[in-house]
């Protein structure tokens, strides 16, 4: 506790204008700067799967599996820096036993659960039975007893049952649609509905954040594709890469247009928070959301892959530029969570003055806890594409 | 095997699947019922107006900024020393003739607040109390997602410390920066109008010491309390009222310079 108080001495020295007393402190940090990154993340790359399948994209068929795996790893992870975050993290099932009807907050755990349970797992599970089937028969020691108990009995593997399973997966991708746009839609509504803070309430913060949602995911997608590629020495398949940052392309399209329009709105209509926005924007938030933001994440890939559209350099080139294109992205909308998160809270209520964000290293809300709640996911997608590789699939559509 | 079995296999799956999503779905459903259930048909009809509405009168013309009632209230109340954390406090307003405002709240007032600026560069200057405002609409009780938070029969906006999760959304969600992480129990913490004095028939600590009773404390639906009497003969303000959080503390004299 001695730490905490020295960190807020140090950001009261750092107040600049006036700041409520009880507003040194940033209640939320660096995890909850990952939770919309992280679920945004699985929201794009279930998006991204979904459009193969139900809009029937072909060329992206090497991605369906891989996105689904990509989304249910993050997914794993999602709450675990909100549990962690909380100062009584053992209650936190009380949002499952009571929760508060009028309360944003409360409805996610179900949503997730609906997200977990009933859309993805369902979904993978449709998707890979009849591979269990098989596999089960052909492997030994712990995969095939992993492969016989995820069956759940279900042993049939003519072509019908798969056929049947192949429908009912259709199924549950067009309910998944409207799920991961609930998901990610309902973390945006967390922030938008806070009618306290300004930079927060905005009612197109839902959809901005379900757009860069895409984003992020469609570009995590397209950076997983490459380097399992390249770990597996596979051959990347340039129409899977063109086809992704396509649509990479139209949806930071979109999203930068969302954004600009919330922006636009904000100083034309120049309301009384106004002026401590202007203020913000120019000053704390000046390097994460102009140069990190803007610039990094989404002028430069606009730029990159818009250019592509109308001319196509050699293979390689396109290659390296997608592959960096995507981190950009990915560090753009993690930049995009911080501004809003971090960025909300740097001001005061009053709309008098500023606070300042410490930074720490160690502890659950430190950079270096952040960085587990990143890599974990990786390291369980990396696991999930050894017990089920995605590539090993049989299909009987051919 | 044939497609007989495999749709009867299907079946069953759907069958028990369904039944306890089913399950669990109406009996998430039923549960807020339970509540209507259990009360009386004649409690909920009873007529309101005998009932306590606690409320609080703020009278700025009269506060001079001794920062007792900061002070006080931290004694009462636990409340942690460091100067992070406040049930309430005291704003010093300055504004100057260049038609600048300075606004000060150094340690939340408690010891007093002093004068920073030249007396010839001040225009005007008033202190202002802050706390809770007990909203009627309250965005802390409406954003907690346990219902940890929640308004009392008499009107004053609690926390249940032993129910809170500690997920900071209230203190988000408070447009006037009453809430705190109580660092040493873990949960929101903020002005709860000394509820354990108040229904004892005594008055909050902050009201208590006030030397020069800026603050009026009482009964909103009880005529004859000084609360009333306040009301009735100044032209009082709420804070932000843009916000339609529907405030119990009422301002005497709160300049629009006051956020």
């Amino acid at each position: 506790m001695e730490e905490h108080f020295q960190h807020l001495y140090q950001a009261l020295s750092h107040v600049d204008g006036y700041i409520y007393p009880n507003e040194i402190d940033l209640h939320w940090g660096l995890m909850i700067v990952l939770y919309p990154y992280i679920t945004g993340l699985v929201a794009g790359a279930f998006i991204l799967a979904s459009l193969e399948r139900v809009f029937n994209v072909k060329v992206l068929k090497p991605t369906y599996g891989l996105a689904l795996l990509t989304a249910l790893a993050f997914l794993l992870v999602a709450t675990l820096p909100l549990v962690s975050h909380l100062q009584h993290p053992l209650r936190s099932y009380e949002i499952f036993m009571t929760p508060n009807p009028t309360s944003a907050m409360a409805i996610f755990g179900f949503v997730y659960l609906w997200y977990l349970m009933v859309v993805l797992l369902l979904e993978i599970w449709f998707d890979y039975r009849l591979d269990f089937v098989i596999w089960s028969k052909k492997s030994t020691g712990f995969k095939k007893y992993f492969y016989k108990i995820i069956t759940l009995g279900i042993n049939d593997t003519d072509e019908k049952s798969a056929k049947l399973d192949d429908k009912l997966g259709y199924f549950i991708t067009v309910l998944g649609i409207p799920s991961a746009f609930l998901l990610h839609g309902y973390v945006g509504f967390i922030f938008g509905s806070i009618k306290a803070n300004p930079w927060w309430s905005s009612v197109l913060m839902p959809v901005i954040f379900l757009f860069s949602a895409m984003v992020s995911g469609i570009a995590l997608v397209m950076v997983i594709y490459m380097v399992v590629s390249w770990v597996r020495k596979v051959k990347i398949e340039m129409p899977v890469l063109d086809t992704i940052a396509r649509y990479l392309l139209y949806i930071l399209i979109i999203d930068f247009t969302l954004e600009s329009l919330d922006q636009v709105h904000r100083i034309y209509e120049a309301e009384e928070s106004f002026d401590i926005i202007k203020v913000l924007v120019g000053g704390k938030l000046n390097i994460t959301l102009i140069y990190m933001q803007v610039l990094l994440g989404t002028i430069i890939p606009l730029f990159t892959i818009g250019f592509f559209q109308v001319y196509k350099p050699s293979e390689k080139i396109r290659k390296t530029c997608y592959f960096l294109v995507g981190i950009m992205v990915l560090i753009g909308i993690f930049f995009m969570r911080w501004n809003v998160v971090i960025g909300g809270q740097l001001f005061s209520k009053s709309l008098s003055g500023f606070t300042s964000f410490n930074a720490v290293y160690s502890g659950l809300e430190g950079y270096f806890m952040a960085a587990v709640w990143l890599i974990l996911p990786l390291l369980i997608l990396a696991f999930l594409l050894w017990l089920m590789p995605p590539w090993k699939k049989v299909s009987f559509q051919g | 095997m044939g497609t007989e079995k495999i749709k009867e296999n299907r079946r069953k799956f759907f069958k028990s699947s369904v039944a306890l999503l089913g399950g669990t779905l109406l009996y998430s459903l039923l549960k807020p019922f339970e509540l209507i259930a259990q009360n009386k048909e004649g409690a909920v009809k009873e007529d309101k107006a005998n009932d306590t509405l606690w409320g609080m009168g703020v009278d700025i013309e009269t506060c001079i900024g001794c920062g007792k009632c900061a002070e006080a209230c931290k004694v009462e109340n636990n409340v942690p020393k460091e100067p992070f954390y406040f049930r309430t406090w005291v704003e010093q307003y300055t504004v100057k003739n260049n038609g600048k405002v300075k606004i000060e709240s150094p340690n939340g007032g408690i010891g007093g607040l002093k004068q920073s600026v030249p007396d010839k560069d001040i225009f005007k200057s008033f202190m202002v109390p802050k706390l809770c405002n007990h909203c009627t609409n309250a965005p802390c009780v409406q954003a907690c997602p346990v219902g940890a938070t929640f308004i009392s029969p008499d009107g004053v906006v609690l926390v249940d410390a032993t129910y809170c999760i500690g997920c900071s959304y209230c203190i988000q969600a408070c447009p006037y920066g009453a809430r705190f992480m109580n660092p040493v129990t873990k949960v929101a913490d903020k002005c709860t109008f000394c509820y354990h004095r108040i229904t004892k028939g005594l008055k909050p600590a902050c009201v208590e010491v006030c030397p020069t009773n800026a603050r009026i404390f009482g009964n909103l639906r009880d005529r004859k309390s000084n609360l009333v009497k306040f009301l009735q003969k100044k032209q009082t303000e709420v804070l932000k009222p843009h916000l339609n959080t529907h405030p119990k503390v009422f301002y005497n004299g709160l300049s629009s310079e006051v956020k």
